[in-house]
């Protein structure tokens, strides 16, 4: 009797030790992630192995669309709210929220591989010495081109080092000859007119961090505004849509309604799996404007944010998925262009993925080294989504007739002043 | 006596026990109180529900209208004055939206002056035709209610994608013009139509809801009026007009100023369909408060919660008068 109570007692207590060790390990993290590219569902592998690595943790991948974390995740960062980790894109604009990683990741290691881009993490402050984040995969913008109708239309297709001018004018011929509804489009995006401004000679921002509006932002508004009068680019995207919305027509491209499309390397994997080679298509090397041939760098990052109460599993995590076995594979999953030095210099194998889709993600590699400073600057100024979404609700004005170009010019730098304003500071 | 033994019946005794605790409270509360002060002990769950969940939120959304800064946090906005509202009003004419500093809040201000009448007007007369002729003895009447109340029930998404895919350029609708030899339009590139068709998206989604109300009114009215007409010779027109609408009155006064604010308030068909395109065509002031405090960063709250206090006195506007009109129908 005795001893029964002295095992019952003694099962009890082992119990109560196990539950409580169990409940002092089991912790969980929620990681919010969209489902194109490097996103939750190539994550997922990675998640599923280090929670095996890892007894007691848990990583909830949460997939949300890209409109939550464009809009919907800064402010619930800002209500002391939200996940604990995100895959987010305006790196510097949301970087008060970031958790420092520094005491869980190997520092050397994140400094080697992803050097300039966490500067863009860490806003306005050139000092800091801080790791906010992994940068996940760098993005470029880039033209599609459909060279089925190029070929059919018998116009030879612009060799690298061509203008935007001259693809213009090679796109309109091929349209005509082969009743294509449109010779060129362009995303709906800042991110992507800033590419062509750019190359046109548009600085966007200064070394101090202030909008600058210039003679190469308005020669660009003005001869993208051209391109549209004449029914060289469709009035869908940029004409019939207002305010800061963010729209694409990519479908447009698969079904071979315009020759030549402007977005960027995150749809090459769709490309891949929808058209594949059905018609024979390309990425060519960016088009040059009178100042440079450059497009813009982008990208996303999975950063850990300050309110988590878990900063030691959020920085592990993070740390595991930058090691660059497990960034490999995600990047091969996702078909995207690494932003870690290893892979960019050592390549990655992406199997499944057809030649041609190698080859486009060769070119746009190749553009990198071509991107103009200013492009880099734009790309990590805090103020850089106000100016975006600045151009694209002004420039539509201008398409439809509400404002010329010049008062757009002086729209977009009220409306960036105003929203520095809004932030507080200058 | 009734009360207390049906308590004691139905719950078996259980809840004789609170009743005992909670009789003693009322009375001393109401010896306390008095009984002309006992209502509101009743009243105070309510009240403190409409306290905390509706006039708080507005007083913390006039106190963003004086602060500045994208922190939402009471304690890290710097009071600025009315320097939100003066942003608002900056205007070298009023009736010239470009020469305002917030070009885009008048140009919404304009449009929703057009917009709201002309979805008022129509969504009304749709409604009320719908309604008269569904409360006629026609073949597959509960069907065709079925039918117009279909589309309130659709998420407002929902319902901006479907005629998104319709509208666009290779939409649906373009398709069966193209099938009977008439050229496509590309509808939502123009102002105007891009602006008949938010008018028309917008009536097809809520039409549904006024058209139960007044059916519901047409059917309160008494059938022997329409006999005592028919007896007299009276056309269809005429009973229409002299005993329909004066007997519906009532109704279309609910069904007007609930027409006035929702549309006032339209927001998320129009975002989804045109995004307040082209341009700033179908652009209303809600998306303009949603743009400026959500879409657009850094995030302008201060500025957001000015527009949305305008916004808010406009509704207390039409919400006084259908309190006036209202008090003015009963009293004559």
């Amino acid at each position: 009797m005795t001893f029964t109570r002295i095992g019952l007692r003694a099962a009890s207590a082992l119990l109560a030790v196990t539950a409580l060790t169990g409940i002092a390990q089991a912790q969980e993290i929620t990681v919010y992630c969209d489902d194109i590219g490097f996103g939750c569902v190539t994550m997922a592998p990675i998640a599923k192995r280090f929670e095996a690595e890892n007894p007691g943790t848990t990583i909830k991948l949460e997939t949300v669309s890209y409109q939550t974390i464009v809009e919907s995740l800064p402010v619930q960062l800002e209500s002391g709210e939200g996940p604990d980790a995100a895959i987010i894109t305006d790196l510097g604009g949301l970087s008060r929220y970031y958790l420092d990683l520094t005491p869980y990741v190997n520092v050397a290691s994140f400094e080697k591989e992803y050097g300039q881009v966490l500067q863009w993490l860490r806003g306005a402050d050139p000092s800091s010495k801080a790791i906010n984040g992994m940068p996940t995969s760098l993005t470029v913008n880039g033209a599609y081109v459909n060279l089925a109708l190029f070929e059919q239309a018998g116009v030879p297709v612009p060799k690298e080092g061509a203008t935007w001018a001259e693809w213009a004018e090679a796109t309109r011929k091929v349209s005509k000859a082969t009743g294509t509804d449109f010779s060129m489009e362009m995303d709906r995006s800042g991110h992507r007119f800033a590419s062509l401004a750019i190359s046109y000679g548009a600085e966007l921002v200064d070394d101090k961090g202030q909008p600058v509006i210039d003679k190469g932002l308005k020669d660009a508004i003005e001869q993208f505004v051209a391109w549209h009068k004449d029914g060289t680019m469709p009035m869908d995207l940029w004409g019939a849509v207002g305010g800061a919305t963010h729209r694409e027509l990519f479908s447009d491209f698969l079904n071979a309604k315009t020759v030549f499309y402007f977005g960027g390397s995150w749809t090459l994997s769709q490309m891949d799996k929808e058209v594949g080679d059905l018609f024979d298509w390309e990425v060519v090397p960016a088009p040059c404007g009178p100042s440079s041939c450059t497009v813009m760098p982008g990208g996303g990052a999975l950063v850990g944010f300050k309110h988590t109460k878990n900063p030691e599993l959020v920085g592990k995590f993070i740390d595991y998925v930058a090691q660059t076995k497990n960034n490999a594979e995600i990047i091969a999953a996702s078909v995207e262009i690494p932003s870690s030095k290893s892979l960019i210099e050592g390549g990655v194998t992406y199997p499944g993925a057809s030649e041609r889709t190698q080859q486009s993600l060769s070119t746009f590699i190749a553009q990198i080294p071509k991107m103009a400073p200013a492009a880099y600057r734009f790309q990590g100024w805090r103020y850089q989504r106000a100016m975006m979404n600045a151009m694209t609700t002004r420039i539509s004005q201008v398409l439809n007739g509400e404002l010329d170009v010049d008062t757009a010019l002086d729209r977009i730098k009220q409306d960036v002043d105003l929203a520095i304003k809004a932030a507080g500071s200058k | 006596m009734g009360f207390r033994s049906q308590t004691a019946e139905v719950a078996g005794g259980i809840i004789v026990l609170p009743a005992r605790i909670i009789e003693p409270v009322m009375t001393g509360l109401q010896k306390f109180l008095g009984i002309k002060r006992m209502p509101w002990v009743f009243l105070l769950p309510n009240l403190l529900a409409v306290l905390l969940f509706s006039l708080l939120p507005v007083v913390v959304n006039v106190f963003y209208s004086f602060t500045g800064s994208d922190r939402l946090y009471p304690s890290e906005r710097p009071f600025v004055g009315t320097s939100n509202y003066a942003t608002l009003f900056d205007c070298g004419n009023y009736f010239d939206a470009s020469s305002c500093a917030s070009d885009l809040f008048w140009r919404a201000v304009g449009n929703s002056l057009i917009f709201v009448p002309v979805q008022v007007i129509c969504m009304i007369g749709v409604a009320l035709l719908a309604a008269v002729c569904l409360n006629r003895e026609i073949k597959g009447r509960g069907f065709f209610r079925a039918v117009f109340f279909f589309p309130v029930m659709l998420s407002p998404v929902v319902v901006a994608l479907t005629w998104q895919w319709i509208l666009q350029r290779n939409g649906a609708l373009n398709g069966i013009l193209m099938t009977i030899g008439l050229e496509p339009v590309n509808w939502l590139v123009f102002p105007n139509t891009a602006f008949f068709w938010s008018v028309f998206v917008t009536v097809w989604a809520h039409m549904g809801f006024y058209t139960i109300i007044l059916l519901a009114g047409l059917q309160s009215i008494p059938k022997d009026v329409y006999e005592a007409a028919k007896m007299d010779s009276a056309t269809n027109w005429r009973a229409f007009t002299r005993i329909t609408l004066p007997l519906l009155k009532p109704v279309l006064l609910v069904v007007f100023v609930l027409c006035v604010i929702r549309s006032v308030q339209t927001f998320d068909e129009l975002y989804v369909l045109t995004g307040g395109g082209p341009g700033s065509a179908t652009m209303l002031i809600v998306q303009y408060i949603y743009e400026v405090g959500f879409a657009v960063q850094p995030r302008n709250f201060g500025l957001a919660a000015a527009a949305s206090i305008l916004l808010g006195i406009v509704l207390l506007i039409f919400t006084a008068l259908q309190l006036r009109l209202s008090r003015n129908s009963q009293n004559g």
